[in-house]
Parts: structure tokens; C-alpha cells; sequence
């Protein structure tokens, strides 16, 4: 049983990580029309990010908790502006291959000058060690991750749902020509939410850091599995990536617990399974 | 010596509120007005009457902002708009009802009345607003898509009277609804008239046209090709009938 736990308590901090970047595609695919390749790469720069506060500014893991999402939204609201705005209008495939260019250099100057071996992260002093809850031994950074992502999906659906300015994203992801004719300034609005999702990305990253190091590929290797997360909750669905993220995240650890041969393939199976029966994605409208 | 005093009201009650010159337009690369030409006084209601893909609809969006390509001057209250981005014309004051209404589904009936920005003081105030649109009161946790056709161009009139917007383009806005929810419409657009709102209004009904608006622009081919008052609509009757084919 305590295998059991144990996986699926590493199947729900997955799941953290497939929300809070398939959260941020889907709100840059509803405002961009942009598939955000580029996505894993600025999720490992959050990471980097948090690294380098630590090791040259001697800022803390809370610092980097702040800082890093701000620091990488800027860097996307950049690439935004210089970049994929010249896009709007465009077939999916130039912001797919844009994006996916933009990744593979990210990468590749992050591995020419830090490797492909992980950068160490201590795990911030005052979620060290960690609790025993009489079924399972809980370490205590773990049980945050889990529960402060949550917290942040859950902040963000509202923001979209609830606020003025959700009010705004979600009409300007219908009809960005009406919304304009009404007097708000769309195209700064779009580079706030790729900003936005993008600093979901990196917030993940920082997250991350402690737990899985930080390493130049880390985005490469999770962000294949997130996609497939986004195509199973819907592409453009806030509540349903959130959902679908931490539910495909306890399916895998169910999956390394039964049988942990189909554990890299099983999300994979269940989107050919969902794209079989409903093509737009379990929570998706029809396009 | 008027122009020199920008922003000064009485400069823009003595001018026009709108003056159109030479306005060429395309949608890619089919050009679709050439050398449109019009003028809207203050505080009256201009009609553009016209066949089906004249330009009407065309002559509204272009003074939006929100074609593709536009030439010639727009002039509003004496400032040239014509290179102006939509939005920023929305805050010098023009407020655009598109013809499909343009509710949004993914807001409820309360978000889409609220959304456009006010871009002026003296807008309506919700009371004001459920006063002359009380059935808007009963449904604002509603999806805004699921109104009726009438109840849907009621919001999108009642969102762009909120923000102070004083010249207001309406377009088509009786187009598919039910008589009596035409006549209500009337009813209002007589109502802003009188409260000192400039409109310019899109209308394939004539008839609804004809008991509203001061003066007539007859557009064709994506010109202007005649103008007259509402007196002279009597000795104009014959003309129309030929320009509109009715």
C-alpha cells in the first residue's frame, strides 16, 4: 500500500506541472491562435531563473517564486511583440514552427553553456523533512507543490471567469475586432496573456527545481506528455485543463503502481482513446 | 478660426459631427468604396439606405477603424480619424452596433452590458438602462447568446449607451426581428434622438427608416449617389423606388 500512496502522490505532483503549463496553453491558444511549442523551454527557464536568483543575486526560493514568472513573462511578452504578433491571421503551422524554433534555441544556448547534467536546487529550509500521516511518509515540499499549484489554477480560472479582465480575455478570444471597436487595447492585451501563460510555464519551472533539478531538457521531456494533456482536456478550455492535468498526472502514478511498463505510454493511449470518440477533447467546444 | 479651438463644444455643436471625404476602402484586395462622401449634423439621425452589399455596412466600419485598408479624411468633431486604430476611436466617442449584433456567448448578459469601457462622461446609468430595457434586468446571469434576436439587439444598443458615446452607428438594427420588437426600437432611437444623440443608422427596412431619420444618403457601387432631407422624401419616392429596387 505505501508503494501505492507513494505513487500517487508522485502522479499528483505530475499532474501539478501538466495543469499549470497545459493552463497557460490553453488560455495563449484561446486569445494567440498559437500553439506554444515553445512552452517547455520557458518552463525550464523559470527554473534557470530561480537558479541564478540563488546563485549570483543570493535571492531565495521565495524570491524566485515572485520573480521568475515576472522575469520570463517579460522575456514571452518580447517574443510576442517582436514575434508571434506578425502572426495573427495565419495558418497554425507558422506559430507551431515559430514556436518550436524558438524552443530548440532556448535549449540549445542554455545546453552550450550549462550541459545536459542537472543544476542542483535545495529545497527552501522551511519545506524540508517531512510528515508522517500514519498511511505514508509525506515529504513536506511534495504536499506544497500539490497544494500551491491547485491554488494557482484555481486563482487563475478565476481571474478569467470571475474578473473584468477575464471579462475582457474571453471577448477578445471571441471577437478581438469588436472588443477593439469598443475601445480596449487588444493588441496589449494579447501580450499580457502570452505573458501571462508564459509566467504560469515559468512558475511551474521554479516549482520544479528542487524536485527534478534544473536541467536544459527538462522542458523537451514533459512538454511532449502536456500536449497530449491538452489534447485530451480540450484545447481553450481553462477548467478543463486544470482538471484533466491533475487527473492524467494520478492516472500515471495509478499506472507505475499496476503496471509500470505502460507508465510512459499511458497518457498517450487514453488521447488516441479520446480523440477516437470526441475529436474536439473531453471539455473542447467544436472550432 | 473654429478648428483652432479643439475641444471646445460649441465648436462641435457648429460643425458636423462627422464628415466623410473622398473614402476609398478594400477588403484584401477588392476595393469596395470609391471616393464616398457624406456629412452627419449634430444631433440628427442620417440614414444610409441602400441594396445589399452597396457599401453601407462597409461606410460604418471604415469610420470604426476595423477594415483592412482605408483612404480619404474622416473628420470627427475636427480631428482626422482616418488613420486612427479602432480603438482609439472608440474613445474619441463613436460607439459601433454591428449588424450580427456581436453578443458574446462566453459572457453572461451582465458581462457583455458592461464590457465596453466608458469612454465619456453622461453615459446611462444602469437604472437608466433597465428602465428603458427591463427585460435585461430578469436575465443578466444569462449566457448572452441564449436572448431572443430582440433581447440580444437590445443589450447590444443598451452596452454602447453606458459608456457616454454620444454618436452612435447603428447597424441593421431591426434586421430578423418580430414587428412590435421593430417598434420598440423605433421608440428609443426616437428617445436618443431626442436626448441629443447623433446616429447614424444602416437599414434595408425602409419603411422603418422613413419615420426616423432627418435625412437619406443613397449608397451604390460604394458611392454616395443621392442625398435628401426627410421633407423631400415625398418628391423622392420614385427615384428611391428605382435606386432600391423596391
Amino acid at each position: 500500500m505505501q508503494a501505492l500512496y507513494a505513487q500517487l502522490l508522485v502522479g499528483l505532483i505530475n499532474g501539478s506541472f501538466y495543469a499549470l503549463l497545459s493552463l497557460g496553453l490553453a488560455i495563449i491558444f484561446g486569445m494567440l491562435n498559437i500553439i506554444n511549442f515553445a512552452h517547455g523551454a520557458l518552463y525550464m527557464m523559470g527554473a534557470f531563473c530561480a537558479y541564478f536568483l540563488l546563485s549570483v543575486g543570493g535571492l531565495s526560493y521565495w524570491w524566485a517564486l515572485v520573480l521568475a514568472p515576472i522575469v520570463v513573462g517579460l522575456f514571452g511578452i518580447l517574443l510576442e511583440r517582436t514575434m508571434l504578433q506578425r502572426l495573427a491571421g495565419l495558418d497554425h503551422l507558422y506559430g507551431l514552427l515559430l514556436t518550436f524554433g524558438i524552443a530548440l534555441i532556448l535549449q540549445g544556448v542554455f545546453q552550450n553553456y550549462f550541459g545536459s547534467s542537472g543544476l542542483p536546487y535545495a529545497i527552501p529550509d522551511l519545506l524540508t523533512g517531512g510528515v508522517n500521516l500514519g498511511f505514508m511518509y509525506l515529504p513536506i515540499y511534495r504536499g506544497w507543490v500539490v497544494i500551491f499549484s491547485l491554488a494557482v489554477c484555481v486563482a487563475t480560472w478565476f481571474v478569467i471567469e470571475r474578473t473584468k479582465f477575464g471579462a475582457y480575455l474571453r471577448a477578445a478570444t471571441e471577437n478581438p475586432t469588436l472588443v477593439r471597436a469598443f475601445g480596449i487595447n487588444v493588441p496589449r492585451m494579447i501580450a499580457l496573456t502570452y505573458g501571462l501563460g508564459v509566467g504560469l510555464a515559468a512558475l511551474a519551472g521554479v516549482l520544479s527545481a528542487p524536485i527534478n533539478q534544473v536541467r536544459p531538457l527538462m522542458g523537451a521531456d514533459l512538454i511532449i506528455v502536456v500536449f497530449a494533456v491538452v489534447v485530451i482536456g480540450g484545447m481553450g478550455s481553462i477548467m478543463g485543463s486544470i482538471i484533466t492535468g491533475f487527473t492524467l498526472g494520478v492516472i500515471e502514478g495509478l499506472t507505475k503502481y499496476l503496471y509500470p511498463e505502460a507508465s510512459n505510454t499511458v497518457v498517450f493511449v487514453l488521447m488516441v482513446l479520446v480523440l477516437l470518440v470526441k475529436p474536439t477533447g473531453l471539455t473542447g467546444r467544436a472550432a | 478660426m473654429l478648428e483652432r479651438v479643439r475641444g471646445d463644444a460649441n465648436s462641435v455643436q457648429l460643425r458636423d459631427h462627422l464628415a466623410v471625404e473622398q473614402l476609398e476602402a478594400w477588403y484584401g484586395d477588392s476595393h469596395v468604396l470609391h471616393g464616398v462622401q457624406f456629412k452627419v449634423r449634430p444631433g440628427e439621425v442620417l440614414t444610409l439606405l441602400g441594396r445589399n452589399g452597396a457599401g453601407k455596412t462597409t461606410i460604418l466600419k471604415s469610420v470604426m477603424g476595423i477594415i483592412g485598408k482605408r483612404t480619404g479624411s474622416i473628420q470627427f468633431e475636427g480631428q482626422d480619424i482616418s488613420r486612427a486604430s479602432s480603438d482609439r476611436i472608440a474613445r474619441l466617442g463613436i460607439a459601433f452596433c454591428p449588424e450580427e449584433r456581436g453578443i458574446f456567448s462566453s459572457l453572461d448578459v451582465r458581462e457583455n452590458l458592461m464590457l465596453p469601457p466608458q469612454v465619456r462622461d453622461g453615459g446611462l446609468s444602469l437604472d437608466k438602462i433597465f428602465d428603458l430595457f427591463p427585460n435585461l434586468k430578469e436575465r443578466l446571469t444569462s449566457q448572452g447568446t441564449k436572448l431572443s434576436g430582440g433581447e440580444q439587439q437590445m443589450l447590444a444598443i443598451a452596452r454602447i449607451l453606458r459608456t457616454g458615446a454620444k454618436f452612435l452607428m447603428l447597424d441593421e438594427p431591426t434586421e430578423g426581428l418580430a414587428p412590435v420588437i421593430i417598434l420598440q426600437i423605433g421608440e428609443l432611437i426616437k428617445r436618443l434622438k431626442l436626448s441629443g444623440y447623433t446616429i447614424l443608422l444602416v437599414e434595408q427596412n425602409f419603411r422603418f427608416a422613413s419615420t426616423l431619420a432627418d435625412r437619406f444618403c443613397v449608397v451604390e457601387h460604394g458611392r454616395i449617389i443621392d442625398q435628401f432631407e426627410a421633407s423631400e422624401l415625398p418628391a423622392n419616392m420614385e427615384k428611391l423606388h428605382q435606386y432600391l429596387g423596391v
